[in-house]
């Protein structure tokens, strides 16, 4: 043990000269096993050593084949694995929500409106009436905040952008990620709600669970352009709040939710026109109680929905690459 | 010029910690210290991330709750007169605490109104304090545009706007770049030569090496040694230190073999460390013995060492 | 730095003020903080405050009263829907802007935005920091009263003198709501559970005779919700539109001044919890 350890190969400390192989190669070997198996047990200081036995399973190339192929979907389960730090507010929320407003207003309001009212709501109860609007809302109430504060978050709170971004994935696939996570994460509470609204008899139609679709589908025409907005947000100076409650609330009361559209003047109807909820919402209640307007109009409110949400995820991707690649 | 003041006042200790405990649940963040800080002292807490040493600032400052044991700031109990304490402290919290909401020499102004200081003091106090911060150029700014260094030069001038007896500093220098902390280091001085008591804690050697009168050296929640930085180094090392690097694989193997070299010697992951008085005869001997290092150091002791000695782990890990 | 040498007090004597562990009388200096900082705070975001509820009033107003006609009043005699639901309204409102500012707002203050740490490593105490807060959320809370009552004035809706009094009234509601409020927070420690206070408010204001009479539930689902604090609010605010009052006002008024009575209790109680940790 005393001359054979004179180094051969001076500094290299890692790369196993053949020199130093061929000569101290039953000690080399010894002391890898030490390593793993004294398990550092007795030894005072904490060693902690870069030799570890696991090999990557596959080369650097293999990684970035796979990371461009599913990229998104890896992000996508990064997304999903956040929202499991909130899953049971989540659920509360999909659970509470639909009973506390459907029995408010679809029950509660509903004695008021159906003995003062008349047949407004085109032979149906209120409750009928309300059910495809409520729904649709929920999944918008959803897409509001989960494309708002994960994106703030991402690029200047937490910066949680940048970590993937340094990985193979490419910024587009960090927004499509997003966006696959939260549809996900819509399409379930949504069809909760869809579940309840059955329960209180309040959805009809054969047709009617296609409204778990056209919710989310209105969750995305609103939330993926304000995705796009909010990415080119510098500083935060209270736009959550104003999108809020300047675009988010005035949506839920003026599109036809709690009221035909029509019972209100025409100055503020516009507000329905470009509203996806009221798009969702009359499309909701064709499908669910076959509720009669024009042919075209239906082919409008699917339309206006899917150009909105291609417009904003389009528009989000770009905002992405060019932020992140800054 | 007021270096009288602790001679002035003896053994009137403005701070004095008995028995003093914190626990969070199971946790026991702060395990039993007792410590006595006189007036116009410099005293340092000096210990790895976790030991204790912010939540007996917390502590001191009346804004943590301890479990138990006695604790007297300028003879009250922080917990019981916070209020009245705490009109005597300047504090730098390890983490800056700006309000990110007002301007930077706003800042300074209403921190001043918390301690019910007039503007027409704190007017002109907010202008010195912006020169000594090296932000006059930045008063009108928002916080959130300062740099980091910027924000803790910021944090520590909002410290001193009460002038006050004594100068809590939470790891004040970490985020600074070199010639920050010398400057800073500056303007401690100055501030204790005026009579401040000065309490800091650091995982910096050469930090409280530089500051510190005396210090206590504290692991997990415990206080393993006190005394001034050179009687620990006397007390708990040798004069010099020989660091040898033989690779990672083979530092605890060598190590054996280096038995009887100097007074002691240390085997770390990557290093093994030969205690002497003599650093030079110590590599001579290794030499001798057909041991070639990769590389080789001659240093003296510091307080890191004191800390390896008494709690066999480095301080900064 | 001026080097002035120091005189020698290294001993203090307790002043003996009460409270003088959590409070130093210094509670000017947070609410100028605060108005200060509304100084940075984008205006709209202010303004919004005052929008939410005129929406609804609007809307539910208009829209659904155009359907559901007018409703029996206090009194019993007919009211317009919009007149009927927007006292309603304004309570919601207080309690919304008095629960946001005391649990939302302080939990985001003390530990994300740190901005509690630093006041109170002053001479301040937990007291003047809690006190100073409600005040500027009262104070808010009275402009946003002030504005939607003067919306009520322009669309008609008040038809009494005693209308006015819905101002001040509202303040108290929400000084009910924010004096219990900060206590509450002091029991949270996670997002998660802050969610549950939502989680509450939002049944609170759907089923409190907001949009319609108590009388439209069995009885026993009644009696749940005169339990509730905001059903109290509401009907004390019904009553001040149109002038009407009862036995019951007086009970409203009562179950407010216990709850400004006891909330304050309880958040002192607590303020070591939430401040001093």
């Amino acid at each position: 043990m005393t001359s054979k350890e004179t180094p051969t190969g001076g500094g290299s400390v890692g790369s196993a000269s053949p020199g130093a192989e061929q000569d101290g190669g039953g000690s080399v070997e010894h002391a890898g096993v030490e390593h793993l198996g004294a398990g550092h047990a007795g030894t005072e200081h904490a060693e902690f050593q870069w030799h570890s036995s696991l090999k990557v399973p596959h080369p650097p190339e293999v990684s970035a084949v796979r990371a461009r192929r599913y990229g998104s979907w890896y992000f996508a389960e990064h997304t999903l694995r956040v929202m499991r730090g909130y899953a049971l507010s989540l659920l509360m929320y999909s659970v509470g929500q639909p009973l506390a407003y459907l029995f408010a207003m679809g029950v509660g309001l509903a004695s008021l409106v159906n003995t003062n009212g008349s047949a407004q709501f085109g032979g149906v109860g209120y409750l009928t009436f309300l059910a495809p609007a409520l729904v649709a809302s929920g999944a918008l109430m959803s897409a509001t905040g989960e494309f708002m504060f994960p994106i703030m978050s991402g690029f200047k709170w937490r910066r949680t952008f940048y970590g993937p971004h340094a990985s193979p994935l490419e910024p587009g696939q960090i927004a499509n990620g997003h966006i696959i996570g939260v549809t996900l994460r819509i399409l379930a509470p949504t069809a909760i709600y869809f579940g309840i609204v059955l329960l209180f008899g309040a959805a009809g139609g054969p047709w009617a669970w296609l409204t778990i679709f056209t919710a989310t589908l209105c969750a995305l025409s609103f939330g993926l352009p304000l995705m796009a907005y909010v990415a080119t947000i510098q500083t935060d100076a209270g736009q959550f709040a104003i999108v809020q409650r300047f675009i988010v609330t005035p949506l839920f009361l003026f599109s036809g939710t709690f009221f035909p559209l029509t019972a209100l003047p025409l100055f503020l109807q516009w507000i329905g026109w470009l509203s996806p909820l009221w798009h969702a919402t009359e499309l909701g209640r064709v499908l669910s109680y076959g509720y009669a307007e024009p042919a075209w109009l239906t082919v409008v409110h699917v339309l206006y929905m899917l150009a909105a949400a291609v417009a904003g995820w389009l528009l989000s991707r770009r905002i992405f690459v060019r932020r992140l690649g800054k | 010029m007021s270096q009288n003041v602790s001679l002035n006042a003896p053994h009137k200790f403005v701070i004095s910690a008995h028995n003093l405990t914190k626990k969070y649940g199971d946790f026991t963040a702060v395990d039993d210290i007792s410590f006595d800080v006189p007036a116009g002292e410099s005293f340092g807490l000096l210990g790895p991330n976790g030991a204790g040493k912010s939540t007996t600032m917390r502590m001191i400052g009346g804004v943590s709750q301890r479990t138990s044991g006695t604790l007297t700031i300028m003879g009250l109990d922080p917990e019981q007169n916070g209020p009245q304490v705490r009109a005597h402290l300047g504090v730098v919290p390890q983490q800056d605490n700006l309000d990110e909401e007002l301007r930077v020499r706003d800042n300074l102004i209403v921190y001043g109104r918390y301690f019910g200081l007039p503007m027409s003091y704190l007017n002109p106090k907010a202008d010195e304090l912006l020169a000594f911060a090296q932000l006059t150029e930045k008063a009108k700014s928002k916080v959130d545009d300062l740099s980091g260094g910027m924000k803790r030069r910021l944090t520590i001038a909002r410290s001193l706007v009460n002038d006050p007896t004594i100068l809590l500093l939470d790891e004040p220098t970490t985020g600074l770049d070199p010639q920050a902390r010398h400057i800073l280091w500056d303007r401690l001085f100055r501030l204790k030569e005026a009579g401040t008591t000065l309490i800091l804690t650091t995982h910096y050697m050469d930090e409280a090496e530089q500051l510190c009168d005396r210090l206590v050296v504290v692991d997990k929640g415990r206080i393993m040694a006190e005394g001034s930085p050179a009687a620990l180094i006397r007390q708990y090392s040798t004069r010099e230190v020989l660091e040898l690097r033989f690779g990672s694989a083979r530092n605890t193997t060598v190590a054996a073999e280096l038995q009887g070299i100097g007074e002691r010697t240390e085997t770390l992951p990557d290093r093994v460390l030969i205690y002497a008085h003599d650093g030079e005869a110590a590599m001579d001997s290794v030499s001798q013995r057909g041991l070639h290092p990769i590389t080789s150091l001659i240093r003296r002791s510091s307080l890191e060492d004191v800390f390896l000695r008494l709690t066999g782990r480095s301080l900064i890990d | 730095m001026s080097t002035v040498s120091r005189t020698t007090t290294t001993e203090l004597t307790a002043d003996g003020r009460p409270l003088g562990a959590l409070y130093s009388g210094n509670i000017r200096a947070v609410i100028s903080r605060g108005l200060l900082a509304t100084k940075s705070t984008n205006w709209l975001v202010m303004v919004s405050g005052f929008f939410e509820p005129v929406l609804y009033l609007l809307s539910m107003g208009i829209g659904l009263g155009a359907l559901v006609g007018s409703v029996a009043g206090p009194d019993g005699r007919p009211l317009s829907y919009a007149a009927y639901i927007a006292p309603a309204l304004l309570a919601t409102s207080a309690m919304n802007g008095a629960v946001y500012d005391s649990t939302w707002n302080v939990f985001f203050k003390m530990n994300f935005a740190k901005l509690y740490q630093g006041m109170l490593y002053t001479s301040l105490g937990p007291l003047d920091v809690a006190l100073g807060e409600i005040f500027l959320a009262l104070l808010r809370g009275l402009l946003y009263a002030t504005g939607f009552t003067a919306v009520m004035a322009l669309m008609g809706l008040i038809t009494s003198p005693w209308g006015l009094l819905m101002i001040p009234a509202s303040v108290f509601i929400a000084f009910g709501f924010a004096s219990f409020g900060m206590g509450i927070t002091s029991f949270m420690k996670t997002f998660q559970q802050m969610d549950w206070i939502n989680f509450v408010m939002l049944p609170m204001f759907l089923f409190s005779a907001t949009f319609y009479p108590l009388t439209v539930y069995p009885e026993p689902i009644q009696w749940v919700i005169q339990v509730m604090p905001l059903w109290h609010g509401v009907e004390l605010l019904r009553e001040l539109s149109v002038g009407v009052f009862s036995l019951a006002t007086l009970g409203h008024i009562g179950y407010y001044l216990v709850m400004v009575m006891l909330g304050p209790v309880l958040t002192t109680g607590r303020l070591r919890r939430l401040f001093l940790r």
